[in-house]
């Protein structure tokens, strides 16, 4: 319990600081932002009324002051490009993010896991030899890359994958809005044809966000495995009789898969940073391409806001990984 | 875990006065023939870009509609872009920018944090506490987006995004030599070097960095190509290098609008240089790994 | 009546620069129900020796030559298939350090009742009653408190004790004991060789001492085998070796103990192990010695019988020319 609470209080300062990164990205760096709200037409004076209004006359730590509290009260400002406030356009688009970012997770461990452990288990094999040239390539491939050239071949040539419209097929109304997740809500709502449309549009981005962060995760389960077979206490199990693949699939892989856990903040911390590309790749109206589309009219509202919510994610996310790496490690829970 | 008891490790260790028979490290490089690989690749990349206006075949700003959109031949390799211009000069000529951001910013990011990290590390207190937090509440942003954020609000130059891709790194940079230097400062060559009366400074910079950096050598060769993908990342988005500088993101970006129409040269051969070059990078990086680190040695 | 005849064995470790011979024509037997110690300096190849028995040897190690006859079989020919059956039912090892050896992450009671269950095909409630009933017999205080506990938890000396109730678990006719005594606290050790004493009357397993410490050695073992960079040099009862060693390195280790009673200086041992890279030819201890020959530097000596269980493996002794002590 004490864990817990030390945990959960160390957040505090790292989110504090995240904010200040965040507030002096928004407005102490060069550029006006009374400028871009006032638009391209505003006389003098009336931008010298929008700073005043927007409170960038006053000292820095009041200026903070009022940014928290426009946080907390979701005021993120407006959009310049949509007209709304970014908080609405936010909200409207962050389940498209998420259903990507859960789905390239889900393709990252599917792949990944297995392949760290049979790449262990048949050190120096032929499965090993290709997972580690497919770990080390991976890695140098751009997601932007490899998402064209994932279109070019599924779609354009091969003609298996839909067209990278977005999240549904032309015409295939989305099903009724629970979560806001496609996929689920067409389970269940029992839609199927929305379900078959939106995983098949999900499929690719999928793919190609998650074969990308794979590879610190397939190295790392690996390199875990590796050194677990190499341990005294999997000899000693040997050694009293216990046949090789329980011991490797059973007392290993429960061993390996714990710090594997931590991994997940960073697998998630990739994705949530690969995702504004991969979006923009395939037009996925998520809050990463929300966030891109609005650097074109030079509004700089919405990326600050997407930089400010995926830091935050990420905190939050490596708050989790570690409350939960700490119920099962015996070590730290019976520390 | 290897102990004392392990057979492997007491029987096959050589007693120390036989360790001058084993090769001196650099030797070992040639053993390694896939280092080597990613070794001169990085060199014959860094060649063609150097030399790039006396080796491209023809001018890589030259446009000419009447030859746009080709595909590879024989007189253009890679292709033509929408614009006639060929793509094998402006993918030899954009290796300079691809090159040099990633060096500057690793460099810049390695010699700040490095030093930083050093002081802080030997030094203590409260300044050291204060960094340590403000390093805290720079990595707890993805590394990519910070870059985002960064070069959006200062704007798309390239003094801009070494700026960006040098902040989200020196973070790195600066607690691993901080670890390393709570490590080495309590070693008894830092002691003598206290003794003798040397000052703070000379104590942390020529006595103790020079033996936290080995690792920070690896980290700084695989850095090297995670800039470039950052780079050529924020190329693409729109938030970096914008034309009409040729840099590879911003011509996959390019090449990914023609793909529509079939014209998969333009997006594939851009893409594919980054690849390389991250890739050599790597290879050196897990190289200078091996070598520097005894205990990775053997476990391929 | 030999359980265990291990003949003329030979294990290499394959490095970058050659292979290493760790073990070079080692001889010795285990007889059913004795406790031998196996003693020799650190890199003498003990452990080596009762891995390579168990077939347990990591890479690169590998059992060039000889033979391992367990009743009968001869283990070094064995695949893994064969050799796994064996393993805990009929040769058990309590490795060194005891806490490294157990899972962190499951508690030890499982980690015994799970052997028991692999061979003694016993139900989980079964088990788990067998498991306190290891624990008790082993000296752990409170079984059931205990069983739910991690590695991290307990003592070194209770973690030893576990590791002991493991191997132990299936019943086994030959015990490896792989330098149980060292790291702990004096008196802990002392409770530990107490231990294996007990449980040697109680269960009639053959015990093979791993040590490098003389005092556990006079203090529970019937026989000892002198091992000396990979090659056995003297097997002899234990009261025979410590009073009349007849090996010029056994008569150094035994003149190299301090005692109370004499007031002797204590004689090290000139010269250290040689390298086993590419070891010299002949009789290892050689360069060491005070009264080696050319016979001695070019030909290695074969362990040779000589008053009743006595072997010796050295021209010298052979010669006469190794005096008596």
């Amino acid at each position: 319990m004490g864990f817990l609470l030390r945990r959960v209080v160390l957040v505090v300062p790292t989110l504090f600081g995240v904010t200040v990164i965040s507030f002096c990205l928004t407005y102490l760096l060069p550029g006006n932002p009374a400028l871009v709200k006032a638009g391209p037409l505003a006389t003098p004076e009336y931008i010298r009324e929008t700073e005043r209004q927007m409170g960038l006359d006053r000292p820095w730590p009041v200026q903070y002051a009022r940014y928290i509290g426009g946080l907390l009260r979701g005021d993120l400002g407006e959009s310049a490009s949509t007209g709304r406030p970014v908080l609405d356009d936010f909200v409207q688009r962050l389940p498209a993010t998420l259903e990507l970012t859960f789905a390239s997770l889900v393709v990252a461990l599917a792949a990944g896991i297995p392949l760290g452990i049979v790449s262990a288990v048949h050190r120096n094999s032929p499965i090993d030899h290709i997972g580690r040239v497919i770990g080390v390539a991976g890695v140098a491939m751009p997601s932007f890359w490899t998402g064209l050239l994932l279109i070019f071949v599924f779609f354009y040539k091969l003609g298996i994958a839909p067209a990278p419209l977005g999240r549904l097929g032309a015409g295939i109304a989305p099903p009724i809005h629970i979560t806001g997740l496609y996929v689920l809500d067409s389970l269940l709502t029992a839609n199927r044809t929305a379900l078959v449309s939106s995983l098949r549009q999900l499929a690719l981005p999928a793919v190609t966000l998650g074969i990308s962060v794979m590879a610190p995760l397939t190295r790392m389960v690996r390199a875990t495995m590796l050194e677990i077979l190499q341990s005294d206490y999997i000899l000693a199990a040997r050694a009293a009789g216990l046949p090789a693949h329980r011991i490797v699939y059973g007392d290993a892989l429960r061993n390996a898969l714990i710090p594997t856990v931590t991994m997940l903040g960073i697998v998630f911390g990739f994705l949530m940073a690969g995702n504004a590309v991969v979006e923009s790749v395939f037009a996925w109206p998520g809050i990463g391409n929300y966030a891109v589309t609005a650097l074109m009219t030079k509004d700089s509202g919405p990326i600050q806001s997407f930089v400010l919510f995926v830091a935050v994610m990420y905190v939050l996310v490596n708050l989790a990984v570690d409350l939960v790496y700490g119920l099962i490690d015996p070590r730290i829970r019976f520390g | 875990m290897k102990t004392s008891s392990d057979p492997l490790v007491s029987a096959s260790r050589p007693p120390p006065a036989e360790r001058g028979v084993r090769a001196p490290r650099w030797r070992r490089l040639r053993r390694d023939p896939v280092t080597l690989a990613g070794l001169c690749a990085i060199l014959l990349i860094a060649l063609a870009a150097a030399l790039a206006p006396w080796v491209t075949p023809f001018d890589p700003d030259d446009t000419n509609p009447e030859i746009a959109l080709q595909p590879p031949s024989l007189s253009h390799p890679l292709g033509t872009d929408l614009y006639g211009r060929d793509q094998l000069s402006r993918v030899v000529a954009a290796a300079r920018i691809d090159l040099l951001v990633p060096l500057c910013a690793t460099a810049i990011a390695f010699a700040i944090g490095a030093s930083v990290g050093a002081v802080g590390g030997y030094v203590g207190g409260w300044a050291d506490q204060v960094v340590m937090r403000i390093v805290d509440a720079v990595m707890a942003f993805p590394a990519f987006v910070l870059a985002m954020g960064i070069t959006a609000a200062l704007g798309n130059t390239v003094a801009n995004v070494v700026t960006a891709i040098a902040v989200t790194q020196l973070p790195g940079y600066l607690r691993l030599v901080r670890a390393e230097m709570l490590r080495v400062r309590e070693m008894e060559y830092a002691e003598a070097a206290r003794t003798v009366g040397n000052p703070t400074w000379r104590i942390v910079f020529v006595h103790l960095l020079p033996n936290c950096l080995p690792p920070v050598i690896v980290q700084a060769s695989l850095a090297m190509g995670f800039a470039l993908l950052t780079m050529a990342a924020l190329s693409f988005i729109g938030l970096g290098i914008a034309p009409p500088a040729s840099e590879w993101g911003a011509m996959t970006a390019e090449g990914a609008d023609q793909m529509v129409s079939g014209e998969w040269w333009l997006f594939l051969f851009p893409g594919l240089a980054i690849v390389v070059t991250v890739l050599a990078f790597n290879l050196i990086g897990d190289g200078l790994r091996d070598m520097l680190d005894p205990r990775m040695r053997g476990v391929r | 009546m030999s359980l265990l005849e291990i003949e003329d064995l030979a294990v290499h470790f394959a490095t970058e620069d050659g292979p290493v011979e760790a073990v070079d024509g080692v001889t010795l037997d285990v007889r059913a129900g004795e406790i031998l110690g196996l003693v020799g300096e650190s890199g003498s190849g003990k452990s080596v020796t009762a891995f390579a028995a168990l077939r347990l040897l990591r890479q690169p190690g590998r059992i060039v030559g000889g033979a391992v006859r367990f009743d009968g079989t001869d283990l070094a020919v064995l695949d893994d298939a064969a050799m796994t059956p064996m393993r805990g039912a009929r040769l058990a090892l309590v490795p060194q350090s005891p806490r490294t050896s157990l899972n962190p992450v499951i508690p030890i009671g499982w980690q015994i009742a799970r052997v028991l269950r692999h061979h003694a095909g016993l139900d989980a409630a079964q088990a788990r009653r067998r498991t306190y009933d290891a624990l008790r017999e082993v000296g752990i205080p409170e079984p059931k408190r205990s069983y739910g506990q991690y590695a991290h938890q307990l003592s070194g000396g209770m973690c030893q004790r576990v590791m002991i109730a493991m191997a132990l678990a299936a019943g086994p006719q030959l015990l490896f004991a792989d330098e149980p005594t060292t790291g702990l606290d004096v008196s802990i050790a002392a409770r530990i060789l107490d231990l294996f004493r007990e449980l040697r009357a109680r269960t009639a397993a053959a015990i093979v001492l791993i040590t490098h410490d003389l005092g556990a050695v006079a203090s529970i073992c019937d026989r000892v085998a002198v091992m000396h960079a990979g090659q056995v040099v003297e097997i002899a009862p234990v009261r025979d070796l410590f009073r009349h060693p007849v090996h010029p390195y056994t008569q150094a280790l035994v003149r190299s103990i301090p005692r109370l009673d004499r007031d002797e200086p204590i004689v090290a041992i000139p010269g250290s192990v040689p390298a086993l890279l590419r070891p010299p030819p002949g009789c290892r201890y050689a360069g060491r010695c005070n009264w080696r020959s050319d016979e001695c530097c070019g030909t290695r000596p074969a362990l040779r019988k000589r008053e009743d269980d006595r072997r010796v493996a050295c021209f010298g002794v052979e010669a006469g020319r190794v005096p008596a002590i």
